[in-house]
């Protein structure tokens, strides 16, 4: 391993952004998704401004998994499609390779959608941002440990028959820390609660590395299993 | 022995191909041709026995195997959103071409200027076949393993599959290659290789279909 594996996540990670950009699949589809489930926690919440602010961070966090569900499995469908999945395992890429570039294309998706879905949040449910660099440490840690692991699952069930349903089963409970951890510091971020915050965004660190390392060691495993 | 899922496609397969050689595969649909190439690309397991491509086992070097052929399948391997020079470009990348071997490839599939512009979910089904074609020419692979190459194609695209095989064969290539259109492989002379129900009878000039003799060997 060495620069070669750099350099060919760096392709496979320009190739999926370059289809989704082309797609408008997450601009058109993932984020309305994104911006309605917000728009109907508020809406259920509506009556009680207080509870809004309270509960922004844990249905901000709901949200983003819900719209990274979608991101995950269409990252997977893009491949199958039309054979592209065989010609990857083909071209002799390194599986480790191919793991780290579509979880960064992945992660990169889930951070943009957090930049739209944070202005929604503090437009919709009026929170007041306090500490900037725990908010943005905290959603990339978030962002790349669902992407970590969501690619590791995306790839276990890619060419199902029932992946879109099955993805959510297994996965979910998987991210259930990061969830934990990203809201607790979110919390602390806007201020609605004395948590610490830069305790849990070490939690989302360890799960992002935890989850890297063992989707790079396996991936390739799975793929021959897929 | 090749399983798909839980039954053998492919059984007792017993072939030997010399490098350079260029192989008809014939045999009735469902008859185990494609699970037979796709095993030889390192895409298929081997449930039992032992194999050899290009001087790597294929129980323990698949990938060695797959890094040195290219398979063209029922599918083109293609990402619809990209343009026909994007694609070509990101397999070569992948393989380690350069942006002379993109070009090369596209003109010699009559690709190159709008064509490589154009998404490749534009495109006829003629044209993406040749753009799948011209995204498996820039890894210059050792084998070609070619499934059905002229299905679903115009004279036009039918004449390009010919000038690969042709000029693969030309250049020492092995060729592998299942296809109904017996009469454009016959001035390659392949060695004709029967597969029926998943057993391989080598080197006959039997009809398709028929079935195996006793003394035949089950071939994955």
């Amino acid at each position: 391993m060495g620069t070669a594996v750099f350099r060919d996540a760096w392709l496979i990670a320009g190739k999926d952004l370059r289809v989704e950009m082309r797609s408008r699949v997450g601009l058109n589809q993932i984020v309305p998704f994104a911006v309605t489930v917000l728009v109907l926690f508020a809406f259920a919440l509506d009556t009680d401004q207080e509870a809004l602010r309270t509960y922004a961070p844990g249905l901000f966090w709901v949200t983003v998994l819900l719209a990274a569900l979608l991101a995950i499995g269409r990252s997977f469908a893009v491949d199958l499609a039309d054979g592209a999945s065989d010609r990857l395992l083909l071209s002799g890429i390194d599986p480790i390779a191919v793991f780290g570039g579509k979880a960064l294309a992945v992660a990169v998706q889930l951070v943009v959608l957090e930049v739209l879905l944070g202005a929604g949040v503090v437009l919709l449910f009026d929170v007041t941002v306090h500490r900037y660099g725990l908010l943005v440490c905290a959603g990339l840690a978030a962002a790349a440990g669902v992407a970590t692991a969501g690619t590791l699952y995306g790839a276990l069930v890619a060419g199902l028959g029932v992946s879109e349903t099955l993805l959510p089963v297994l996965l979910l409970p998987v991210v259930a820390p990061v969830l934990i951890g990203a809201t607790r510091a979110f919390q602390d971020a806007f201020g609605v609660a004395g948590a610490e915050g830069w305790a849990w965004l070490g939690l989302l660190a360890g799960f992002a590395a935890i989850y890297g390392v063992f989707g790079a060691l396996s991936y390739g495993a799975l793929l021959e299993e897929a | 022995m090749t399983l798909l899922g839980r039954f053998p496609a492919l059984t007792g397969v017993d072939l030997d191909i010399s490098p350079g050689e260029t192989v008809l595969l014939k045999g009735p649909n469902g008859a185990g041709k494609t699970t037979l190439l796709r095993l030889c690309a390192g895409l298929c397991s081997l449930a039992s026995g032992q194999g050899w491509v290009l001087g790597h086992d294929l129980s323990e070097e698949r990938r060695m195997v797959r890094r040195r052929v290219a398979l063209l399948g029922h599918r083109t391997g293609l990402y619809d959103d990209l343009t026909v020079a994007e694609n070509v470009g990101f397999w070569a990348q992948a393989a380690g071409a350069s942006h002379q071997d993109v070009d090369e490839a596209l003109e010699r599939l009559s690709l190159a200027g709008r064509l490589a512009d154009t998404r490749v979910g534009r495109l006829s089904a003629g044209q993406r076949r040749r753009a799948s074609i011209a995204s498996l020419v820039v890894r210059r692979p050792e084998l070609w393993l070619l499934d059905e190459p002229h299905a679903g194609l115009d004279q036009q695209s039918r004449d390009t599959v010919d000038s690969l095989v042709r000029g693969a064969a030309a250049a020492g290539a092995t060729v592998v290659l299942a296809t109904h259109e017996l009469e454009r492989i016959a001035v390659l002379e392949p060695r004709v290789v029967s597969v029926v129900g998943g057993m391989v009878r080598s080197g006959g000039g039997d009809s398709e279909g028929d079935a195996p003799t006793d003394g035949d060997r089950r071939v994955s």
